[in-house]
């Protein structure tokens, strides 16, 4: 049985507030066209990266420690709060590592969960408690974290030496720590790597989103003791996948939400042929669609949050579906507000294009909404 | 020491006994299967002996508290608070039959109860929740569809009845009319005005001097809807609900129930002809069954995209209606109500669109046929859920009232 308000308190609404009111001082647009679009010249790498100072701030307000244990220095608040959150970074397109370490932060408490000794994870939230980034480098170069995996290691003693490559890690340049996905002579492995680790290269990628960051990890001889060992593998990572779609999902959400806002703004006062535009159906019957699609997986993205707190039999289908229908809401919400904007929705200069890109790229990480569809097809057809 | 947080356990509420109360009650007392083919929906109750049916199974639900446990006591209710809900809930997963008084419940109840007079509410609500009076809604005309404020039936002074008028014109897709014995009617008093004409009477059907009723035979071959004519039929000014002149906003009472957006939650549950579970656990049925290129249709790839696209649109909806009740969680408090009669209209004719896909050519056998695939019904579901994105306010003009009242844009 789903929670009242699925599980979103009070202590989850002042969570919200604190993090609403941090969002509206630090990540005002004009500051994110400051740090991020001063260059539009595409062949150049991105300028700017995001801030230490608003990373310090965000630390400080608890937005890494709503996801950890009371036991290890956290608040852990329900996983509403959490994509609430999320959900809030979307509709201010904010650069920053918190979903990443949110995800990482999310993985480690399940690890701890089944491994109550785990040194790792009990290791990685004394640095998360002191502020550190942390991120997921499990994808290959085809940014699949289920088949081969990029990452290699031989095992000599206790001592893994790594080689090989592992893409699409977001915040990689940020980050001081990363969960690395590495196939071992005795199965796939999850191992936590210090951003400083002799023999890792971090090398940035050059991307659409302007409001993001990623790069791929090169791994020549690095090497990871026992203590390093996330216990679980692909078990613990497959079981933490949920989370990581919750929490895009809500980004997008979030997004859509701007994005749908900002274009009725647009469309109530942009006139043609003496009328607003917003009064032609050709444009109002999209914003509706759009808007049910957005309600649609918000529902679905809290839904999922809850049955991943109550560890009800249907979380999972929820999360691909709350993944899956954020997807394609922020597809259309997308394609829509350029389209509406008309010619302005076009330019460099209107703010559209932050929201498009964020969404686009939050779209395709960890499986776009066809992979998900096949998997709620065989959660339903197949079992 | 960090095992998942236990659930909080909350005391038993007496919305938790209600609820168990209703499934025992709906276990012990299910009814005989119907002696006739009941329709896919209430509205579509064609002969008296699915009427007696009907009508008898939602006097049982009624004397048990099942119907109208949230209107006061003296309206004919058990006064509580948030059990029709969980009532409705109930009666969808025991799949009893539904409560045939469709139009009375959804529509009419809410109306008189937020508009009549307190004689009139003590009068004509008990007979309307226990089914024993059959209600119908006389709104359309043939030349007022979507621009409802445009009916032409009209009140004229009567002459041999002071202070009470005569009424002529012409309603049209009048479901359960030929059965009912009261009729909610937006009528005009009054030329001078669009919508300041209009005005909101509750009249006499079966037997009313001066009425005739017409079956209408719908695409499906079914009949259910009429089109009912009035020549100086008497009405009486105490049968009016609202000031005169202020039958529009009357009449949005009725509309905002009637598209489940309304604040009363209209006493509904249960299903209709047998062996259709019209909804994606039904469509999966269907695609284990049949067989699509000498395979299950179930291990059909596109199939198995659409059906899971179906899946997230059925259970976002579900979704939906849960987070309506969570405050915190919604951006304005008429967004995700006005959404529920489209997004449910819609998915039910995509549903039957799949269902057919899936059937492939055996989808061309229809009710006369044996052979059909579960009797014909997704056939049949698919030609009427037409009848639901036209009726109640059309898709095209839902969007409109989302766009203008949710999002505020400028009126169409």
């Amino acid at each position: 049985m789903s929670r009242p308000n699925y599980g979103f308190d009070d202590d989850c609404a002042l969570f919200r507030d604190s993090a609403r009111k941090f969002l509206s001082t630090h990540a005002g647009l004009d500051g994110l066209r400051r740090a991020t679009a001063l260059d539009p010249e595409p062949t150049r790498m991105p300028t700017a990266w995001p801030s230490e100072d608003a990373w310090q701030a965000a630390h400080e307000l608890g937005f890494v420690a709503a996801a950890v244990p009371e036991a290890q220095g956290g608040l852990q608040l329900p996983r509403a709060a959490l994509v609430a959150l999320a959900e809030e970074l979307g509709k201010h397109a904010f650069p920053s590592a918190t979903e990443s370490t949110l995800s990482v932060a999310l993985l480690a408490r399940r690890a701890l969960e089944e491994h109550a000794d785990s040194a790792a994870a009990a290791a990685l939230f004394e640095r998360l408690g002191e502020g550190a980034r942390a991120t997921l480098a499990v994808c290959n170069a085809d940014g699949d974290w289920e088949h081969e995996s990029g990452v290699r290691h031989t095992l000599a003693g206790q001592q893994r030496t790594l080689s090989g490559s592992a893409h699409f890690v977001q915040d990689a340049g940020q980050s001081e720590w990363f969960v690395v996905r590495s196939q071992g002579p005795s199965g796939v492995e999850l191992l936590l790597v210090p951003g400083s680790a002799s023999g890792l290269r971090r090398q940035r990628d050059g991307i659409v989103d302007l409001t993001r960051e990623q790069g791929t990890l090169h791994f020549d001889g690095v090497v990871v003791s026992d203590s390093g060992v996330l216990l679980g593998g692909d078990a613990l990572l497959t079981a933490a996948m949920p989370d990581v779609w919750l929490l895009l999902a809500a980004d997008m959400v979030g997004a859509s939400e701007w994005l749908l806002q900002t274009t009725v703004e647009y469309a109530k006062v942009r006139t043609q042929f003496d009328r607003a535009i917003g009064s032609f159906q050709g444009v109002k019957h999209p914003l509706v669609n759009a808007m049910m699609a957005i309600d649609r997986a918000k529902s679905l993205v809290y839904a999922a949050a809850d049955a991943l707190d109550q560890g009800a039999d249907d979380a999972l289908l929820l999360a691909h579906m709350a993944k899956a229908q954020a997807a394609e809401a922020a597809a259309f919400t997308s394609s829509r507000a350029v389209q509406l904007h008309g010619g302005i929705g076009f330019t460099w200069e209107s703010d559209v294009h932050f929201f498009f890109k964020r969404n686009k790229h939050s779209e395709l990480l960890f499986g776009d909404a066809a992979y998900h569809h096949a998997r709620i097809a065989a959660l339903l057809l197949d079992t | 020491m960090t095992s998942p947080p236990e659930p909080k356990s909350e005391p038993r509420t007496e919305h938790d006994e209600f609820r168990e109360y209703c499934r025992a009650w709906l276990r012990d007392n299910r009814p005989p299967p119907a002696p006739v083919r009941l329709p896919q929906h209430p509205i579509e109750t064609m002969t008296r002996a699915q009427l007696d049916y009907l009508q008898a199974w939602q006097r049982r639900c009624y004397d048990a508290g099942l119907v109208g446990a949230d209107y006061p006591v003296e309206y004919g209710g058990r006064g509580h608070k948030g059990f029709q809900r969980i009532a409705n809930e109930e009666m969808n997963r025991a799949r009893t039959p539904f409560l045939v008084n469709m139009v009375g419940l959804g529509m009419a109840a809410p109306t008189i109860y937020h508009h009549a007079q307190e004689e009139l509410k003590r009068e004509l609500l008990p007979p309307l929740l226990s089914g024993e009076q059959i209600w119908c809604q006389g709104f359309s005309e043939p030349g007022s569809g979507s621009d409802l404020a445009s009916v032409q039936a009209s009140l004229t002074p009567d002459p041999s009845a002071p202070g009470d008028y005569l009424l002529n014109g012409h309603k049209v897709w009048t479901s359960l009319a030929h059965f009912a014995q009261w009729m909610i009617l937006l009528v005009r008093t009054s030329r001078e005005h669009k919508h300041k004409g209009l005005s909101y009477y509750v009249v006499p059907v079966e037997g009313h001097r001066g009425v005739t009723v017409r079956p209408l035979i719908k695409m499906t071959g079914e009949a259910g809807f009429n089109e009912v004519i009035f020549e100086d039929t008497p009405v009486k000014d105490a049968w009016r609900l609202g000031a005169t002149g202020e039958g529009w906003s009357v009449a949005m009472t009725t509309l905002l129930h009637e598209r489940g957006a309304g604040p009363l939650v209209t006493p509904a549950g249960g299903v209709g002809s047998e062996g259709l579970a019209h909804n994606v656990r039904g469509l999966v049925t269907l695609a284990r069954e049949q067989r699509r290129n000498g395979r299950p249709a179930a291990e059909d790839p596109q199939l198995r995209a659409r059906i899971a696209a179906l899946a997230i649109r059925e259970r976002g909806m579900l979704e939906n209606a849960k987070r309506a009740r969570s405050g915190a969680l919604v951006e304005h408090p008429m967004r995700l109500p006005l959404q529920v009669k489209l997004a449910s209209t819609e998915l039910a004719q995509d549903l039957a669109a799949a269902a057919l896909e899936v059937e492939g050519p055996a989808a061309s056998l229809y009710l006369s046929d044996e052979r059909a695939p579960v009797g014909g019904q997704w056939a049949l579901a698919y030609m009427n859920s037409f009848g639901a994105t036209i009726a109640a306010g059309t898709s095209e003009i839902q969007r409109n009232i989302l766009g203008e009242r949710v999002l505020g844009l400028p009126k169409s």
